[in-house]
């Protein structure tokens, strides 16, 4: 008996890269409903190349294998279909926006994305009030709102407002690219507690870190070790702990 | 927002001309064509010193003729288009004008509007303003009147170059009924006033010529809206001067709004001289016309004045829009701030010249200047050159100017969010577009430009 839908992700033997360059060389990873995966690695491994690839940034380049979400062929997507089949990116460097409110962008996405799915869109207040009981979620200021998109946030609220739009618009599977970085310990733990708070049975999470100390917030069912463009490690959230004790250099090695 | 390259190095000797070169025997013929109607023109009763007036600008322009692109500030804008048929001016007043037809037209809030139809006042849709400190009104009323009068001699054709602009001695010799405005010596106006000149199907062939004058006496303040509009799709030229004198400790906010007819041509001069310690905005909104000009020159004439000139325009298809400004600083301690923004989409072409003059006295200038241009298309072309000319030492002066397209990192930022590309381009496009809007102090003229911006590329994209 065969299921078609038996992975949420399914990708084989996935190789891509940017200006002719290959970076990912051949990654194979499948991940379920409810979990969550860590990817790591160290710098140049490819994590950050897997985490847009996903999203479908055209920047890079597919040169081989593939990729099915809930099985249908993912790569041939547009980055905004990806999204309202409910892939989200969390973006290492979230980018700024002036003249554009944070209020409207939350809005215009979130509509989009029912429209995709035939659904009607919201009304203004309604939303205000969605987005204001999400914005507790990570510690925000509803003066966020009318500030322009990321323009003049600090790294960690540019984070938080990543979340948010993560909390506003409900992902089944959620990538966070190096979301850890640049936060002190404070900022961390709101961010992770936002992601803590989305979890759930039919969502899945792929967390791309270079350390350990995020995971200690968002506890992985999985960890993969990614090293010149393909995994070579693979376990439970162990590993993590290993890596932080011993680096990466003893799996180069053995890569 | 844009990954910026000026694509035009100021001054470079070998750039491309614009447009096919205009046979030297058809633009002569055609300018005698005006000179020729000169003698025709029918002007009702008016004073003397007027006739003179339009009889030497007629003189200078049968010797300036129409610019060329040899001709340094026409060099990226051909007047081609224009000279296939000679305009004639519309000689008596169309009745077809309704209240309903011009409130698309109108800002909330406390308004005075002049409406001028095909270049003729439209009294029984206009307010004149005409008390003891304030004076708002067409200029054929103005002249009516001989105390009145006599102020607006004082000023008429004081700061209009006839003599080196053909367009400017053209209005000069066949100018149509305008604007006068005049505020007191420490006089607030008490309604901001919209000059509306409308332009419908009757139009169509016509030369429009309308003269405006603005006087603020010493610590005036006033609120002067040109708004350029048409009902329909007509053919003609607008031609409009206007002459701003912005006195000591006067502020003054002036505004353009060009949506001309898609088939006419606009060429719009202001010249304006700024005394002491006196503000001047002008901000210039260009969205309509196959060919526009606007030509807009203030001289800082007095100590620790400013001057704001701020722009945007906003084409696509064959349109284009050419915005030609010059700051002259004569005194000290004056600060001019320029900022011009363009969206082009289609095969549309978009010039910008901004000169800034520092005279030897003029110590302590602070002057800034930038144009930032996004295209949306591969056909779209910009020209600008921002120009700088300083002859004093001790002065802060920068300039500027960019032009690239959609920025593809935020366009795909937009995109993982689930906005397909042409309201992600859309958005990008008006956020582009809302900073230069930011400029404007009164939220009533600001909202409905955001709105005619954000409508403009509604479609498309």
């Amino acid at each position: 008996m065969s299921i078609k839908n038996e992975y949420m992700l399914d990708i084989k033997s996935l190789r891509a890269g940017i200006a002719e360059r290959e970076i990912l060389k051949g990654i194979n990873l499948t991940i379920n409903p409810g979990e969550v995966h860590a990817v790591m690695g160290p710098n140049g491994s490819g994590k950050s190349t897997l985490a847009q690839v996903l999203a479908g940034n055209p920047a890079y380049e597919v040169l081989g294998g593939s990729a099915t979400y809930n099985g249908e062929e993912l790569l041939v997507l547009e980055p905004e279909v990806r999204a309202q089949k409910g892939i989200f990116l969390a973006f290492q460097y979230p980018v700024e926006i002036p003249g554009v409110t944070n209020a409207y962008f939350l809005r215009s996405a979130y509509n989009e994305i029912r429209k995709a799915r035939g659904e009607e869109e919201i009304d203004p207040l309604d939303f205000l009030d969605l987005i204001e009981e999400r914005m507790k979620l990570v510690e925000m200021d509803s003066s966020m709102l009318n500030r322009s998109v990321n323009a003049g946030f600090s790294g960690g609220e540019k984070k938080r407002n990543e979340i948010l739009q993560m909390a506003v618009l409900q992902p089944k599977l959620a990538i966070l690219d190096e979301t850890d970085s640049g936060l002190d310990i404070d900022a961390l733990r709101i961010v992770a507690g936002g992601v803590n708070a989305l979890r759930r049975p039919d969502n899945a999470t792929i967390v791309v870190t270079h350390y350990q100390r995020l995971l200690n917030y968002i506890v992985p069912d999985f960890v993969h070790v990614l090293a010149n463009g393909r995994i070579v490690r693979s376990g439970g959230k162990e590993l993590a702990l290993e890596l932080e004790e011993r680096g990466y250099d003893w799996l180069l090695d053995a890569a | 927002m844009t990954d910026a390259v000026l694509t035009q190095a100021p001054d470079s000797p070998e750039v491309e001309r614009v447009g096919a070169p205009i046979p030297h025997a058809t633009r002569d013929a055609r300018a005698a064509e005006y000179v020729g109607q000169f003698g025709e023109f029918a002007r009702g009763q008016e004073p003397m010193w007027l006739g003179a007036q339009r009889r030497a600008a007629i003189e200078s322009f049968a010797t300036l003729g129409f610019p060329t692109t040899s001709n340094e500030d026409w060099h990226f804008t051909s007047v081609a288009a224009l000279l296939e048929r000679t305009y004639v001016p519309v000689a008596t007043a169309s009745e077809a004008l309704s209240a309903r037809d011009i409130a698309r037209f109108q800002f909330e809030g406390d308004w005075q509007t002049l409406v001028f139809l095909n270049g003729h006042f439209v009294g029984q849709l206009s307010q004149i303003e005409s008390g003891l400190k304030v004076y708002a009104g067409p200029m054929s009323d103005a002249l009516s009147d001989e105390a009145r009068a006599r102020i607006v001699e004082r000023h008429f054709g004081g700061l209009a170059d006839t003599r080196t602009h053909a367009f400017t001695a053209l209005n000069s010799a066949f100018s149509g009924d305008g604007a006068f405005i005049h505020v007191a010596a420490d006089t607030v106006a008490p309604r901001n006033v919209h000059l509306l000149f409308v332009s419908d199907d009757a139009a169509e062939g016509a030369l429009v010529s309308p003269r405006n004058a603005i006087v603020l006496e010493h610590h005036a303040e006033a609120t002067v809206m040109e708004s350029y509009v048409a009902l329909g799709n007509a053919n003609y030229l607008t031609n409009a001067v206007t002459e701003v004198y912005v006195g000591d400790g006067a502020r003054l906010r002036h505004y353009k709004i060009q949506r001309e007819s898609i088939n006419a041509y606009h060429v719009g001069s202001w010249y304006a001289n700024q005394g002491r310690a006196c503000t001047y905005e002008a901000f210039s909104f260009a969205i309509g016309a196959d060919m526009s000009r606007t030509n807009i020159a203030t001289l800082l004439d007095g100590e620790g004045s400013h001057v704001s000139l701020d722009g945007l325009y906003l084409v696509n298809g064959d349109q284009t829009v050419d915005h030609q400004t010059s700051v002259i600083h004569a005194k000290e301690s004056c600060t001019s701030h320029e900022l011009y923004k363009g969206v082009l989409d289609g095969d549309s072409h978009a010039v910008f010249n901004g000169k800034v003059y520092v005279h030897p006295e003029a110590q302590k200038t602070d002057g800034k200047q930038s144009n930032n241009n996004l295209l949306l298309s591969e056909g779209a072309r910009v020209d600008t050159k921002p120009q700088l000319e300083i002859y004093a030492d001790d002065v802060k002066c920068t300039h500027g100017a960019t032009i690239g397209p959609v920025d593809s990192t935020a366009l795909f930022y937009l995109k993982s969010r689930g906005i397909g590309p042409s309201i992600a381009i859309r958005l990008l496009t008006y956020a582009f577009a809302a900073e230069v809007l930011e400029e404007l102090t009164i939220p009533a003229v600001r909202d409905e430009l955001e709105r005619l911006a954000f409508e403009r590329f509604a479609v498309g994209a």
